[in-house]
């Protein structure tokens, strides 16, 4: 019969990797747009781009976990 | 030692429903990609094949089992179980490239597996099948991946739009097209580290049945590399037809949209994969593709379309599985059967090609509007 807790667990882990994925994208791209308006304001814009950094090594991070899941199958 | 001539049809029938795989799943991973821009079609196709081909060798934990436990191998005899093999794939290949010709995404492993269930059924009898099985491992699976993925890719979707809302559209776009590129090659590899291992699968269970292999073992390294080759051949040739489908026909996908979709569709393979509850790639993919649409605010999705798609999951077993039995049946019937079966399927695989070249979708018209084919002039208006 279906196996409700496996289904269950897969989609938990669904969709909390790709809302934190995502969110972690966003914020980061969020970064990035205002790394460049403080550039275009004549500051330096480092805080938002470490920022942006932090979150796409995040992103790196999750989506290592992926390929290490793939090959270690 | 002698090897009956439908082991050799069998290793090229294997081989060729391999590259259909290829060229009927590349929609999966790289329609929304190319979609948005994110990867020029050829470029796009180029990756996908290169990382089908990579995931093939990167995996190679081949199950004794081809379906799953859906049909009952161990009663397959070496008088039989070749020609069931042979009468499933060419069920397979026909639906593939029907479905292909309709610009139709769907489960190459359903058609295998209704191949599959055709043939072992009318050559070794309905006890042979495992109809229990059928139902958790493809029919309620088969419900929920698209709603799994769809789920996700609309949380995932709605996110990155409320997120971004104050963004400058011009760095959204260009940031998300860069994490695409990413999120898409990652669907590509998981795809091949699953399907070119049913075709080896297909191959080495064949060979053990006729006696070239003992029981349980791995497959040959040529067998690997031939599997792999194809379905690399089969992607990089790229099924342009359902990539427009995926790409343009659903939704207008942006790069956000496109992110969400395939980290979704990422996140679902793998978890699936690595969890236990099978979910079929091409069902996930498509899920993730309307879930993206549904997050995005004021996006259209046409519904229609996602129908049709969903008509065409709901008819890839039974169909597969009526052209299994009959292909199956008749090839056992002698030399002279596989040969005319091997006949059949060349015939509607010209016919189809030569069908699909009256209007091609190439790299270069792929994202242009409007559906590959259709049957019924009723629903062109898409």
């Amino acid at each position: 019969m279906i196996n409700w807790a496996d289904f269950g667990k897969v989609f938990i882990a669904t969709v909390v990797a790709a809302v934190l994925l995502v969110t972690l994208f966003s914020v980061g791209v969020i970064g990035l747009s205002q790394q460049t308006t403080a550039r275009e304001k004549g500051g330096s814009g480092t805080a938002p781009f470490a920022a942006a950094v932090i979150c796409f090594a995040a992103c790196v991070a999750i989506v290592g976990y992926g390929i290490y899941l793939i090959v270690a199958k | 030692m002698h090897v009956p001539l439908i082991v050799y049809v069998v290793v090229i029938t294997a081989l060729a429903f391999d590259f259909t795989n290829g060229f009927h799943d590349t929609a999966n991973a790289m329609a929304t990609s190319i979609a948005t821009g994110a990867l020029k079609p050829k470029v796009a196709v180029s990756i996908s094949g290169v990382l089908n081909v990579l995931g093939a060798f990167l995996s190679v934990k081949v199950a004794s089992t081809i379906s799953s436990g859906i049909v009952d191998e161990s009663k397959f005899q070496v008088s039989s179980g070749p020609y069931i093999v042979f009468g499933a794939l060419v069920g397979a290949i026909v639906w593939n490239l029907l479905t292909w010709f309709l610009g139709l995404p769907s489960s190459s492993s359903h058609a295998l597996f209704g191949g599959l269930i055709g043939a072992t059924w009318i050559a070794v009898g309905g006890s042979a099948v495992h109809f229990g099985t059928l139902l958790d491992k493809v029919i309620i699976p088969a419900l929920f991946s698209p709603l799994v993925a769809g789920l996700a890719a609309v949380a995932a979707t709605y996110l990155a739009y409320t997120i971004n809302r104050r963004t400058k559209p011009e760095t959204v776009t260009r940031g998300f097209r860069a994490g695409q590129t990413v999120s898409a090659s990652l669907v590509s590899l998981a795809h091949g580290t699953n399907d070119a291992q049913k075709t080896m699968g297909v191959i080495t269970l064949t060979f053990i049945v006729a006696g070239i292999q003992p029981k349980g073992s791995s497959p040959f390294w040529w067998v690997i590399l031939c599997c792999g080759l194809a379905i690399g051949t089969g992607t990089y040739l790229g099924g342009w037809r359902i990539i427009r489908t995926l790409g343009k026909g659903i939704t207008d996908v942006e790069s956000p949209q496109g992110f969400a979709a395939e980290t979704s569709a990422a996140a679902a393979i793998l978890a699936s994969s690595h969890l236990g509850f099978a979910l079929s790639t091409t069902q996930v993919c498509s899920g993730a593709v309307i879930g993206s649409g549904v997050g995005k605010r004021l996006a259209k999705v046409r519904w229609n379309t996602a129908g049709r798609m969903a008509l065409a999951w709901l008819f890839t077993l039974p169909a597969a599985a009526v052209v299994g039995a009959g292909a199956g049946k008749l090839a056992a019937g002698g030399a002279f059967g596989t040969i005319i079966v091997a006949v059949v399927a060349v015939a509607v695989a010209v016919g189809v090609y030569l069908a699909a070249r009256r209007n091609p979708v190439t790299a270069d018209n792929v994202n242009d509007p409007g559906p590959a084919a259709t049957l019924l002039p009723a629903t062109a208006g898409v």
